[in-house]
């Protein structure tokens, strides 16, 4: 009897022991631990058991990407320069990498910025747009953002290793027909609207990155450019909304064919590619 | 564009000009080409967008406000640059605010040139601002402050 009695007692003890812990999942500074010692006052004192630590899965941190990608600053132009120069520049990316996450991104991309302002409110400023061009190599590198702000098109060129930036973010990872959307500056203003407060996109870390076919609507013509001539090679806007097939043919003329056979101009950089990647990710991994 | 022309076939040559153009006109709209210098920050005859709600600034008229002058040493006017504008068939002193050349790295580049009215002391003309403004024009906060305050937003 006496054996049953104590079993029940600690069978007791369990469950409330077991109802203060969910209660401790719950609140992280819970009091019902000091309820739960001062009501068990008639049986014995238990042990102290420590709150179990909250896990906090951070699900607006983007994890690392896993495909075997490298940046195209790293990748030195085709030019006499020594090449020391650009190993020490990639020291110094990397150096800088390891303090800012910088993250896996394309044009096309939805990319938010923070950086250092002295002039806005809060001493920083986030601004939000799709990427239009990527442009320069090693420290320089640099890459556009655009967006449409109260009915303005605004447009900001980041320099991607400055030390200004303090934030960069990717809200949604994809690339577009183009390599250069400069041609959004003409297009409806539709296309290059972002929203400032959106809420990142998630993306699977590994496979092909996806592609956005979306085929832009132009503003009808003085243009900033002859899109449609050959040299800028643009697929992404739907031509046939503005221009005639008269048009099209004509702008052909410009089109110079034999570019394509110019071995003097072919610029291979798997190999250096496969050779500075292995170097940058043994460096990050130090 | 005056092409001079003698012998017997100047009337069919400017029978011809006359039937191109009539037809250029007919085939395209009216502006259909751009005839200011691209992108070459703001000097004088650049048209301008006021950006504003001052009435003089908003209300349609047939022609465009131009700068007429810029009130720097080298005629070049950049965001923080004072200008003079023949707006509405008269002069109006205004503030740049935003122009198409993209200026320092990190600084935006807006689609138009933006200026704001101002009085000879630098008051703003209007009571609204209703498009962004570039942070670094905070520089100039003592000068400007009454129209940085009227600022809907800053990129």
């Amino acid at each position: 009897m006496a054996a049953c009695t104590v079993r029940f007692d600690n069978v007791v003890c369990l469950v409330r022991m077991l109802r203060n812990v969910q209660h401790l999942n719950k609140r992280f500074l819970s009091t019902s631990l000091c309820r739960f010692t001062l009501d068990s006052d008639d049986s014995k004192p238990t042990k102290f058991t420590p709150p179990q630590k909250p896990v906090i899965i951070d699900k607006t941190q983007s994890e690392a990407s896993l495909r075997k990608f490298l940046s195209p600053e790293f990748i030195p132009p085709r030019q006499r320069t020594n090449p020391l120069k650009f190993a020490i520049e990639r020291k110094d990316m990397i150096q800088r990498r390891k303090v800012l996450n910088i993250p896996e991104f394309y044009v096309g991309s939805i990319l938010a910025v923070t950086m250092a302002d002295p002039y806005a409110s809060g001493k920083t400023n986030r601004f939000v747009g799709i990427c239009i061009q990527r442009g320069g190599r090693g420290l320089g590198a640099t890459f556009v953002l655009r967006n449409i702000i109260d009915g303005q098109g605004v447009e900001i060129c980041y320099e991607l290793y400055s030390p200004r930036v303090q934030h960069l973010e990717v809200l949604k990872l994809e690339k577009r027909l183009d390599d250069n959307l400069m041609y959004l500056r003409d297009a409806l203003p539709e296309y290059s609207t972002v929203d400032p407060d959106m809420k990142p996109v998630p993306y699977s870390v590994t496979g092909e990155v996806p592609v956005n076919t979306v085929k832009v609507r132009m503003r009808p013509k003085p243009w900033s450019k002859r899109w449609e001539r050959p040299k800028y090679m643009v697929q992404g806007i739907r031509f046939e909304l503005h221009l005639t097939p008269e048009q099209m043919e004509h702008a052909q003329k410009w089109a110079q064919p034999w570019r394509e056979y110019d071995m003097l101009k072919e610029y291979d950089t798997t190999a250096l590619e496969e050779a500075i990647l292995a170097e940058v990710n043994t460096d990050m991994s130090k | 564009m005056h092409v001079v022309v003698t012998g017997p076939n100047m009337a069919f040559i400017s029978g011809c000009r006359r039937r191109l153009f009539v037809e250029l006109s007919l085939l395209t709209p009216r502006n259909d080409f751009s005839v200011s210098a691209a992108l070459a920050a703001i000097q004088k005859m650049t048209r301008v967008r006021v950006v504003d709600n001052s009435p003089q600034g908003t209300t349609p008229w047939h022609r465009a406000p131009r700068v007429i002058h810029v009130y720097t040493k080298n005629g070049v006017g950049k965001v923080g640059d004072r200008v003079l504008l023949a707006i509405k068939g008269g002069k109006k002193k205004a503030l740049i605010v935003g122009h198409k050349m993209p200026g320092e790295r990190m600084n935006p580049r807006f689609d138009s040139n933006n200026v704001v009215l101002i009085e000879d002391n630098g008051n703003p003309t209007g009571t609204r601002i209703k498009v962004p403004l570039p942070t670094h024009l905070r520089k100039m906060e003592g000068e400007y402050s009454k129209l940085l305050a009227i600022a809907s937003r800053f990129v």
